[in-house]
């Protein structure tokens, strides 16, 4: 070592052997009220978000407190719905709302499947990207425009192609034909399943995608190298593997289906009627609450309204969060594996 | 055998998806372009039957989702900055993370029934401000989840790197963390926005509309989505023409949102 260079350690050395611990310089400390400060900001407004959630819920059972308390659980199984008389039941918009989600799975479900596996396993790479993007755009296409849509140019079409073609194929069944009986008019539960599945289409497809990709290489490869084709490494080794993801995907679609409101309240009709066709014009919980909200009138109106909205609520929450729960479930067993 | 067809089946489920996209979008730039022209722009929403324009509506969408944005963003960088950088321990996080994740899928027609009952039925009466409420509740949940999502990106060894030199630890995230995930951070925030500028359902409650010009945030507001729903659910053929106009409007500065928002984000990250 040189000399200069031991030289120059040298008072550093004798400086910092002198300063006592308290004599150091303490930036961090000075500023320690600005650290507690920022910090309990961003914790107010997380503890905000937190209780977003809580105080929708509360917010709803107040407001519809006087239909809460007229007609009880009776609420769910009345299919009554009459301003004039003040008799309301939910009966009608629930099973608008369950049965076009349900078209809408079951239409949704095996084209995502199909989609996500045709990105992940089949698509050249290059083209990935433009697909996968234009397949989200599907979900960037605002709800309005679904609506619009479905009603000047698909429901015309259907009424005029489709839907005969389903009532003379399958009309005449015995008990499956009550599904499609009655006049081709366009709108109605059907098409606005139809239209729910293709809005739904994108969520589910991402999140499908999303957990094919964390099946481990090293499993597929096995598969791939004892002799099984594309379709049975999915169906044996890619399916198994993210069962509880898929099942969180649709589930994440199936929450979007539900509370879907524009779209549907364009095409489904907005008749207040039970109906086993589901050609027939029918309503939804959403649509319910866009149409009449605003023109509803006298208290108990609005509060079967809110009460409606409380409903929707509930149930889009218990599914939602049984989404999320399943993919971190997932998630909790990928940690482990890896 | 099987797994040929099964491949067909997969490619075919693939250009189902493109066949109604192309379709929605094709349908929109026939009708749309029809619509199009200088009085979309200079002049409001005509009773029907007579010449008009959206300027009134467009105003007033920009005004709101520009509030909402500005009220809503803050919150939701700031909740998202603890769950990512504080809450790496008790329950407040994981519990805000997962509420988050609900509310971020959760219908808004209900946000609009909510702000509806705890903002426009006290003040009793419709407002713009009701509206930017309402937008405002959509935009937090994306906010928050892509903050977090960002920072959770941001190595570790930046942040000791700042404590290391003496930084305090508000520092080190306005000035490392942030600074490391904005590329991530203003991809979300545009997200957020191309979100709310298609939200019809929260604002049938809040803003509802009004055929005049009005910068008054604090009454009835015209808006793009909610005219659009009005004209298209009437009888009138000009009324439709120009709800279409609307339509493709609102669609391409939605979709050219999204596109930006990826763009910026492969850039920058």
């Amino acid at each position: 070592m040189p000399p200069n260079d031991s030289a120059m350690i040298a008072p550093a050395f004798e400086l910092s052997a002198q300063t006592t611990y308290n004599d150091r310089p303490k930036p961090a400390k000075r500023l320690s009220w600005m650290d507690a400060f920022f910090k309990n900001l961003t914790r107010f407004f997380a503890f905000f978000v937190f209780s977003i959630l809580a105080a929708i819920l509360v917010s709803l059972v107040i407001h519809s407190q006087l239909t809460l308390s007229k007609f009880g659980i009776g609420f769910l199984f009345d299919s009554e719905w009459d301003p004039v008389t003040q008799e309301f039941g939910a009966l009608v918009p629930i099973y608008g709302t369950l049965v076009s989600s349900a078209i809408a799975m079951i239409i949704g479900i095996p084209v995502s499947f199909g989609i996500a596996l045709f990105l992940t396993e089949l698509s050249p790479t290059w083209l990935k990207r433009p697909l996968g993007t234009a397949i989200e755009m599907l979900a960037a296409i605002p709800s309005i425009i679904y609506g619009m849509w479905g009603l000047f140019v698909f429901a015309p079409l259907f009424a005029e192609y489709v839907q005969p073609a389903l009532i003379k194929s399958f009309g005449a069944l015995p008990i499956f034909g009550m599904l499609f009986k009655g006049p081709a008019m366009g709108i109605g539960m059907l098409t606005a399943g139809i239209i729910l599945a293709i809005m739904v289409i994108p969520f589910i497809t991402a999140v499908m995608r999303d957990v094919f990709e964390l099946v481990p290489p090293l499993l597929k490869e096995s598969a791939y190298g004892l002799g099984a084709t594309t379709w049975e490494v999915v169906r044996r080794v890619v399916l198994p593997y993210t069962k509880i993801g898929v099942v969180g995907g649709i589930m994440l679609g199936l929450g979007r289906a539900l509370g879907e409101t524009m779209a549907v309240t364009f095409v489904i009709g907005n008749a207040h009627r039970l109906s086993a066709s589901l050609l027939a014009p029918g309503n939804s919980i959403a649509s319910a609450l866009a149409n009449e909200f605003t023109e509803a009138v006298g208290d108990i109106h609005s509060s079967a309204l809110i009460e409606l909205g409380l409903i929707l609520f509930l149930i889009t929450t218990v599914v939602l969060a049984l989404s999320k729960l399943l993919l971190l479930q997932l998630a909790k067993q990928e940690g482990r594996q890896a | 055998m099987v797994n040929v067809a099964m491949l067909c089946i997969s490619g075919a489920a693939m250009a189902f998806g493109l066949f109604w996209l192309a379709w929605i979008l094709f349908t929109l730039l026939k009708e749309g372009f029809n619509a199009l022209g200088p009085t979309l722009f200079t002049m409001t929403t005509p009773p029907p039957g007579s010449n008009g324009g959206l300027i009134n509506a467009i105003v007033g969408s920009l005004m709101m989702a520009t509030m909402a944005t500005l009220i809503g963003t803050p919150i939701g960088i700031l909740a998202g900055t603890y769950l990512a950088e504080f809450g790496r321990r008790g329950w407040l996080a994981p519990a805000t993370r997962f509420i988050n994740d609900i509310l971020l899928s959760a219908p808004s027609i209900v946000i609009g029934l909510f702000i509806y009952s705890v903002y426009v039925a006290q003040v009793k009466h419709f407002s713009g401000w009701g509206g930017t409420l309402a937008l405002a509740l959509i935009v937090i949940p994306v906010v928050v989840r892509t903050t977090d999502d960002m920072l959770k990106l941001v190595p570790d060894s930046l942040r000791e790197a700042a404590v290391a030199l003496g930084a305090p630890t508000w520092k080190m995230i306005v000035f490392v963390s942030y600074r490391a995930a904005r590329a991530g951070i203003i991809t979300g925030i545009l997200l957020a926005v191309a979100r709310i500028s298609g939200e019809t359902a929260p604002l049938l409650f809040t803003a509802l509309n009004n055929q005049f010009w009005s910068f008054d945030m604090n009454n009835a507001m015209a808006n793009l989505p909610v005219v659009i729903f009005q004209f298209a659910m009437s009888p009138y053929d000009d009324w439709h023409r120009l709800a279409w106009g609307g339509a493709i409007l609102i669609t391409f500065g939605v979709l050219g949102l999204n596109i930006l928002a990826r763009v910026m984000f492969r850039r920058k990250i």
